[in-house]
């Protein structure tokens, strides 16, 4: 080998405590990564429905779901290929908010989210109730662009990004874990970046 | 977990993407690092060089799929990027790597700076489960610059199998000296030349357009479109309005795009 390793002269020596192990901090930009060709939704006839083990499935409209009390979060984002974001914000409502709506069954355990391309990803209940996850539609103040998941993505922060699903199109509440698109495919069950939980295994 | 999954037989079926079966076992074993040996460097063009790896606990890959490689710095600062793999599937062992040297690639300018025949690399893999073909069906294959290096160990396993289901590969880049494994076209394949096209080309320079790509497609495949962001977006919005549906087409992007 010819010289070692270093630590480049951009990446400060003391390492930025909201950096979860192996990530990187990717600035201002927002690096896009997505498996499927973007989709051409209209808020016109988009949707979302929650459905599954609820008292009353419930389907809204993009006028619907916009009209309820906005909820914020400002942090940081985390993605499997090693980048970070950190210091963000989105904007739309939380999942708490949407899911009283439809009076969950006590016997939920898990969640499938979907997207209107028909990407999935699996998690449990707990981690999109109080308060740790929203369905996004602005980002730092704009309407969110549609190859980061505009109209409206899942937004759940303290998980890596993939399941932060684009495009979203529903939840399901199920009394069991179905693994969703990247989790059949060798990622990580759950994904949590602080355990470093990339890979099936990790 | 419950023990019974309930049944909700009332329910639509959750959409699916894309023809493979989506419900293999999730998990499995874990993959740990290990110390491969390069064994070959060589360089495709200015920015890109391969690099053939050694892995003692190597496992066969799947054509598409990559590897994660991994820096340490003395001081213990590390810095881990994923590498499509390039060749085709061997005994598992032997894999290479096409890495594009990109401006302020950590990782990137470190390989191709430092790393030489014998030197030893932390890997991990191979990993993905999506941008992979695994030679049962008609494929086309498109990828710009060096997106190309996934889709060229689906060619070269497709040669090496000598398999007869239908395969095209498409490559774009700028000129002439930006194509790597020059020497590996031919038949099966078209370039694709943004800016500078050699003399004597059937295409003029220009970017990947609707006439060059609608006399490729295959009926019934499934596409694999690989490259930077831009290409990628631009490629796929181009096959959706060629008609293509949207779910036969798989994409890879990387590197930043904003």
């Amino acid at each position: 080998m010819g010289n070692p390793f270093r630590r480049p002269a951009g990446r400060p020596a003391d390492r930025d405590p909201r950096l979860p192990p192996g990530q990187y901090d990717t600035g201002s930009s927002f690096p896009v990564l997505t498996a499927e060709v973007t989709p051409r939704l209209d808020t016109a006839t988009w949707t979302f429905r929650i459905d599954g083990l609820v008292a009353e499935p419930r389907t809204w409209t993009w006028a619907e779901i916009t009209a309820l009390p906005g909820s914020r979060y400002d942090g940081d984002i985390h993605c499997v290929t090693t980048w970070s974001k950190l210091g963000t914000s989105f904007r739309g409502v939380s999942v708490d908010q949407l899911l009283a709506a439809v009076e969950v069954q006590a016997q939920a355990t898990h969640v499938v989210a979907w997207s209107h391309t028909g990407y999935t990803t699996n998690l449990p209940l707990a981690d999109v109730t109080d308060g740790k996850a929203w369905v996004a539609w602005e980002h730092e103040g704009h309407p969110l662009p549609v190859e980061h998941g505009g109209p409206a993505r899942l937004l759940v922060p303290h998980l890596y990004f993939w399941k932060s699903a684009k495009w979203v199109a529903g939840l399901r509440l199920l009394d069991h874990d179905e693994p969703g698109f990247w989790e059949t495919r060798g990622y990580h069950d759950r994904g949590d970046p602080w355990l470093e939980q990339r890979y099936a295994g990790d | 977990m419950t023990d019974t999954p309930t049944d909700l037989p009332d329910l639509p079926p959750l959409p699916s993407i894309g023809p493979v079966g989506r419900r293999p076992p999730a998990g499995g074993p874990k993959q740990p690092w290990q110390q491969a040996t390069v064994v070959s460097v060589v360089p495709q063009t200015e920015r890109m060089t391969a690099f053939g790896l050694f892995l003692p606990k190597g496992r066969v890959h799947v054509p598409g799929q990559h590897i994660v490689v991994r820096l340490t710095a003395p001081d213990g600062y590390s810095a881990q990027r994923s590498y499509s793999i390039a060749s085709a599937p061997t005994d598992g062992r032997h894999v290479e790597l096409l890495v594009e040297r990109l401006d302020d690639g950590e990782v990137s300018g470190y390989l191709h700076a430092e790393v030489r025949v014998g030197d030893r690399l932390a890997v991990r893999g191979p990993f993905g489960g999506w941008f992979v073909w695994n030679g049962r069906s008609p494929a086309l294959l498109v990828g710009g610059g060096s997106g190309v290096a996934p889709l060229v160990s689906m060619l070269r396993y497709h040669r090496a199998a000598a398999l007869t289901v239908p395969l095209h590969l498409l490559v774009s880049v700028r000129s002439p000296a930006d194509l790597p494994y020059a020497a590996e076209y031919g038949a099966q394949t078209t370039i694709v030349y943004t800016r500078i096209a050699p003399d004597g080309a059937d295409r003029p320079a220009g970017r990947l357009d609707a006439a060059t790509l609608r006399p490729l497609l295959i009926p019934d495949a499934t596409v694999y479109v690989c490259g930077s962001g831009g290409f990628a977006e631009a490629t796929s919005q181009l096959l959706v309005d060629l008609g293509v549906p949207a779910a036969g087409i798989r994409v890879e992007r990387y590197g930043p795009t904003s």
